[in-house]
């Protein structure tokens, strides 16, 4: 463990709901900073549970949750899976939010929410409403909207499980180079062999309910990751190696 | 299509109105029945006109205490349904009540009221309002309480206050049921103003529509009647076309049901 401190670290934590069903069992993670950690499990495997607790909005029953002290670890943005915007507010308005809940100034907002509208290539919509927009779009607002804060971290939650093929390639691809160029930590979840893959420099599978971390690996692959990388055989190599994890994961149970 | 679609969404309720109308006046004139029997629609729109100076007076008090009494129940149904949001507590502990105002006939108690409240006009905006400030409420609740659950966490993820999760958040999402609600209201407004004037039976010159019917059933001025009848559903149709537009006006850039339909 020659690592840097890492920005969060799971001990034991563990999630029961209410109605008694065992959501997280025991789990530890530590996410290093700078990777690209994607979370990947079958459906009900407590992903976005996990989620939602390192972002605060639920409390661990069980174990705790310990953040970097250095760099404003609580610094976070969040995308849902839906694009979670308000229908009623425009493009730029939506991006904003963040901003005008924390009492930035009007004019260095103006300037964030600019920056951020073109990290993810909306120039040209800002007037829009989101009813306008495609799916695909609305995502990259929704993106936009997390980054605007200029977080180190961001959590996902399958944004993209909604969306078409050809939508979702160009939008992992901006991603994987957004996240490169920024240096974000992210967590990824996804129930996607190919996508955990695609975007992750490092894999968790998670086994059914209650999740618990079922196999960590690393892939070896420079990012940012483009279309040359899905279609080489170091991907295809990686996603047999996940593909197989995760089934064992899932027999396990 | 779209054109012809628009076409259609005024002649074809035009055509079965020509219609019914033309058929009214039909069996009227051929059947020989006496207008104190059964008006004729022709006869109707004369009458109008000839007792304009008495009716439209009194159409302006019934409308003057229908508005008040909706501006009443629009801002009271409001700050209702945002009290009762805050807590729990305060919602379990009054809704039933609101309910029992609601489903209790406005027939019954008008007379109640008129007997307790002296000065009539006051009387009858109570009445007319009692009558529309449930649905401004229950709607708004249901608004203020159907806010996205993703969209809260947001608003909690990024620290906001109460004030600012209410203002930004909960009170956007209740506008389409806050809307929808007053669209029922304005005309609810209207039938409690109308029945509070049947019942305190005012006269002289503070009579509504309600007493212009009255008078002319006791005399026997059947046309009078349906002219006065006339301009309350008249009056019915313009506070809700108004309140439509109003709606159509807030709405139209980004709510489902004020969308133009995808070609």
């Amino acid at each position: 463990m020659t690592a840097a401190a890492p920005v969060v670290a799971l001990q034991g934590v563990s999630r029961l709901y209410a109605s008694g069903t065992l959501a997280l069992d025991r789990l530890s993670l530590r996410v290093e900073p700078g990777e690209f950690l994607t979370l990947l499990g079958p459906s009900g495997c407590g992903k976005t549970t996990l989620l939602r607790l390192i972002a605060g909005l639920a409390e661990p029953s069980g174990g705790h949750i310990e953040w970097s002290p250095d760099g404003g670890a609580r610094q976070l943005g969040f995308v849902f899976q839906e694009p979670t915007l308000m229908p009623w507010a425009r493009v730029e308005d939506n991006i904003r939010l963040p901003l005008m809940l924390a009492a930035v100034s009007p004019a260095e907002s103006a300037g964030r929410v600019g920056e951020a509208i073109a990290h993810v290539g909306l120039e040209g919509f800002e007037r829009a409403y989101p009813r306008e927009l495609s799916g695909g779009m609305k995502m990259r607002v929704s993106i936009a909207r997390a980054l605007v804060t200029k977080p180190q971290v961001l959590l996902m939650d399958e944004p993209f499980a909604a969306l078409d093929e050809i939508t979702r390639f160009k939008l992992e691809n901006d991603l994987s180079s957004l996240a490169h160029r920024r240096r974000l930590t992210v967590l990824f979840v996804t129930h996607s062999v190919f996508e955990s893959v695609y975007l992750g420099s490092r894999v968790v599978v998670l086994s059914p309910r209650p999740g618990r971390v079922a196999a960590d690996i690393r892939v070896e692959a420079p990012a940012p990751r483009g279309e040359a990388f899905r279609t080489s055989s170091a991907y295809i190599e990686a996603c047999r190696q996940v593909s197989a994890l995760l089934a064992r994961a899932m027999e396990a149970r | 299509m779209a054109a012809r679609g628009r076409g259609d969404r005024v002649l074809a309720p035009v055509l079965v109105g020509l219609a019914a109308l033309a058929a009214w006046e039909a069996v009227v004139r051929m059947e020989g029945i006496p207008p104190y029997i059964l008006p004729g629609p022709i006869l109707v729109a004369r009458t109008v006109v000839a007792d304009w100076g008495t009716l439209f007076p009194s159409l302006l008090v019934t409308l003057a205490i229908t508005g008040a009494a909706f501006l009443v129940a629009a801002v009271l149904g409001l700050a209702l349904a945002v009290v009762f949001t805050q807590s729990t507590f305060i919602e379990r502990a009054f809704f039933p009540y609101a309910v029992i105002l609601q489903v209790t006939p406005i027939v019954a108690i008008a007379p109640l009221i008129i007997l307790w409240v002296k000065w009539i006009p006051l009387a009858l905006l109570i009445c007319a309002w009692l009558v529309a400030f449930f649905p401004v409420l229950s709607n708004t609740v249901l608004g203020l309480t159907s806010t996205d659950k993703n969209l809260v966490d947001l608003f909690r993820l990024y620290g906001a206050t109460r004030w600012q999760a209410f203002r930004y958040l909960r009170l956007p999402s209740a506008l389409p049921y806050f809307l929808g609600g007053l669209k029922i209201s304005g005309g609810l407004a209207l039938i409690g103003a109308v029945v509070a004037e049947f019942v305190a039976g005012t006269g002289g010159a503070q009579s509504g529509l309600a007493f212009r019917i009255l008078e002319a059933g006791y005399t026997l001025q059947i046309p009078r009647m349906f002219a006065a009848l006339l301009l309350i559903s008249a009056a019915g149709v313009l506070i809700f076309a108004l309140l439509t537009g109003i709606s159509r006006l807030l709405l139209r850039r980004w709510h489902e049901s004020e969308l133009e339909p995808a070609d």
